[in-house]
């Protein structure tokens, strides 16, 4: 009881200072609407092509760039963090008998907020874009993201108390970030690509997630690609999670 | 028996940090005792331990070694309960600039578990009583770095604790406002009872400041006592004699090798500089002495011993020695 209470404190407290900052807020909402209205046309083309998927093309292109929101959006909130402790606010509030746990949770929390509010938006304007896809399969999609985006908060949250400079993240959250994102589909279906390149691309977990949302976004949602992206994601978020919360609660982090 | 209640007690506390050319130890087994209602100092030049030190005792670093009783809990076992009864004052600041400096009282105060309502009564109390009246709305970014530092103390004594550490709390201030600051913090143990331990790398904030100092070097802690002990311990009074004839020196240093406890510093041209313990006891003899001995004085100069001078004999280095940037 006590750290849900801690947690939500956390949570208003990220979540309010997230709202004042209104360039971020511009930028948060804006970017999923580039994307669609300026990659999304090049799409049609390409979609008669051999090895894309058959069905509507917005069905493939939606699902990577929810993933693209979540997972890779969620890498990069630990630079926030970094301004955190060097403005000594999680000092602070370590020296309170407040949870360890409660100010990852609360952080997190706002993050896995903030993409669900991103993708709603990216969604609705993907329908009026002419998305087809059965709303049942589209929400379980969501929830999966904002899951797998958590755990990659957490991660991200881990990275930052670690390294404690932007330069030292950054390097480290874009040499994760770009071969996951070049080998996961997330622009183009994998289908598309040679043999050896789809090999190496099924060890990236992110790759499985991509393929479970598109088949959600088909309606398959008792499918073997689904069951399989829904255990990857779990063991995304357990590692995640035990990541985040181990360096937060060592002594010296 | 008398008791004397300690707000800190420390025995052996160390911390060794994992290097590549092996283990560094920051802080070598450091003993600290703090009576309640006492402000105590912890002195030495940067990179001698006192953060480290700090940050331990107000369970933020593990030790690797030692035992302490902070606020009446052991810090090892007990780590919450010590941090519900400490308020910790950082030197980097602890407050988004973003944000409102009643949100960040109310916030910080239910994380120490007040309501909502507690919190801000302590918290409006706290912003009036330290000069930080009409900042309950404003943004942390806006306010001076005098005012942003009060409001640190504010938020390190939203809990109402018994013991407020506070790490280099002037540092970057500008003059007025560290005699202020210095103010607010006597205030705070004169009437509120409060116990600061308090650490700093100025001697004249130590002087100024602190019932006792504990002088910390290279991880340990060489000295400790009240300023005025410290100074009559380590170094005596320094006098200088400026000779009407040089020639006159070694007559007058031969008066005054005959003295009790002298060390001559300096003896050159028509300069003889030298340390002694008690200069007004020893003085009026000595004018004599000199006088008899046909010794004329072109000038006199008596100083009392300054904590830079005792740091100087403890450690054989000046306290501020590392360049000043410009």
């Amino acid at each position: 009881m006590r750290f849900l209470n801690e947690t939500w404190l956390v949570f208003v407290r990220a979540m309010r200072l997230s709202l004042r900052n209104k360039v971020w807020l511009i930028i948060g909402l804006m970017q999923p609407l580039l994307y669609l209205a300026l990659f999304g046309p090049l799409l049609k083309r390409i979609a008669g092509m051999p090895g894309f998927p058959h069905g509507n093309s917005w069905a493939v292109f939606t699902p990577g760039l929810l993933v693209q929101l979540g997972i890779f959006g969620a890498l990069f909130v630990g630079f926030g963090l970094i301004a955190e402790v060097r403005e000594g606010v999680i000092e602070r509030m370590r020296v309170t008998p407040a949870s360890r746990l409660a100010l990852l949770a609360g952080r997190v929390l706002r993050d896995a907020v903030v993409l669900l509010v991103q993708s709603t938006v990216l969604l609705a304007a993907a329908y009026a874009f002419g998305l087809r896809a059965p709303i049942g399969g589209v929400v379980l999609a969501v929830l999966l993201v904002a899951f797998v985006g958590a755990a990659f908060a957490s991660a991200s949250y881990a990275v930052a108390l670690l390294t404690g400079t932007e330069e030292g993240m950054a390097s480290i959250a874009n040499s994760i970030a770009v071969p996951l994102l070049l080998l996961s589909g997330i622009l183009l279906p994998m289908t598309l690509a040679p043999g050896w390149l789809r090999t190496v691309s099924n060890v990236n977990p992110v790759k499985h997630i991509v393929d479970a949302l598109r088949a959600l976004f088909q309606g398959h949602v008792l499918s073997g690609t689904v069951g399989v992206g829904v255990l990857v994601g779990a063991a995304l978020i357990a590692a995640g999670m035990a990541f985040g919360t181990r360096t937060f609660q060592r002594d010296s982090a | 028996m008398l008791k004397v209640d300690y707000m800190v007690q420390a025995r052996g506390l160390a911390k060794h940090f994992p290097s590549r050319a092996g283990d560094v130890a920051a802080v070598r087994g450091v003993d600290i005792d703090v009576e309640v209602g006492e402000i105590v100092g912890f002195l030495g030049p940067n990179g001698a331990g006192k953060t480290t030190t700090l940050r331990m005792l107000t369970t933020l670093l593990a030790p690797t070694a030692g035992a302490a009783t902070v606020a009446g809990h052991d810090l090892r076992r007990e780590p919450v309960a010590v941090r519900a009864r400490i308020g910790y004052v950082s030197q980097r600041g602890s407050t988004s600039p973003q944000a409102l400096v009643g949100e960040e009282l109310i916030d910080h105060g239910r994380l120490h578990g007040l309501s909502r309502a507690t919190a801000e009564m302590r918290g409006r109390a706290l912003i009036s009583e330290l000069d930080l009246d009409r900042s309950w709305d404003r943004p942390c970014g806006t306010l001076s770095g005098g005012q942003r530092r009060r409001l640190d103390i504010a938020l390190g004594l939203i809990n109402e604790p018994p013991l407020l550490f506070m790490d280099e709390p002037t540092t970057g201030l500008d003059p007025q406002s560290r005699a202020n600051l210095w103010q607010h913090i006597r205030g705070l143990r004169d009437e509120h009872g409060v116990t600061v331990f308090l650490t700093t790398h100025y001697l004249d904030e130590a002087d100024a400041l602190c019932d006792r100092i504990l002088v910390i070097d290279h991880g340990e802690i060489v000295a400790a006592g009240t300023p005025t002990e410290l100074k009559r311990e380590v170094s005596g009074d320094r006098v200088a004699l400026q000779l009407h004839d040089p020639a006159r020196l070694p007559s007058a240093r031969a008066v005054v090798d005959r003295i009790a406890g002298v060390t001559v510093m300096r003896a050159d041209g028509d300069l003889l500089d030298f340390s002694l313990p008690d200069a007004s006891a020893a003085l009026p003899g000595v004018m004599a002495s000199l006088a008899s001995a046909g010794v004329t004085l072109a000038g006199i100069e008596v100083r009392r011993p300054t904590l830079d001078d005792v740091f100087l004999s403890l450690t054989g280095r000046e306290l501020r020695d590392q360049p000043i940037a410009a």
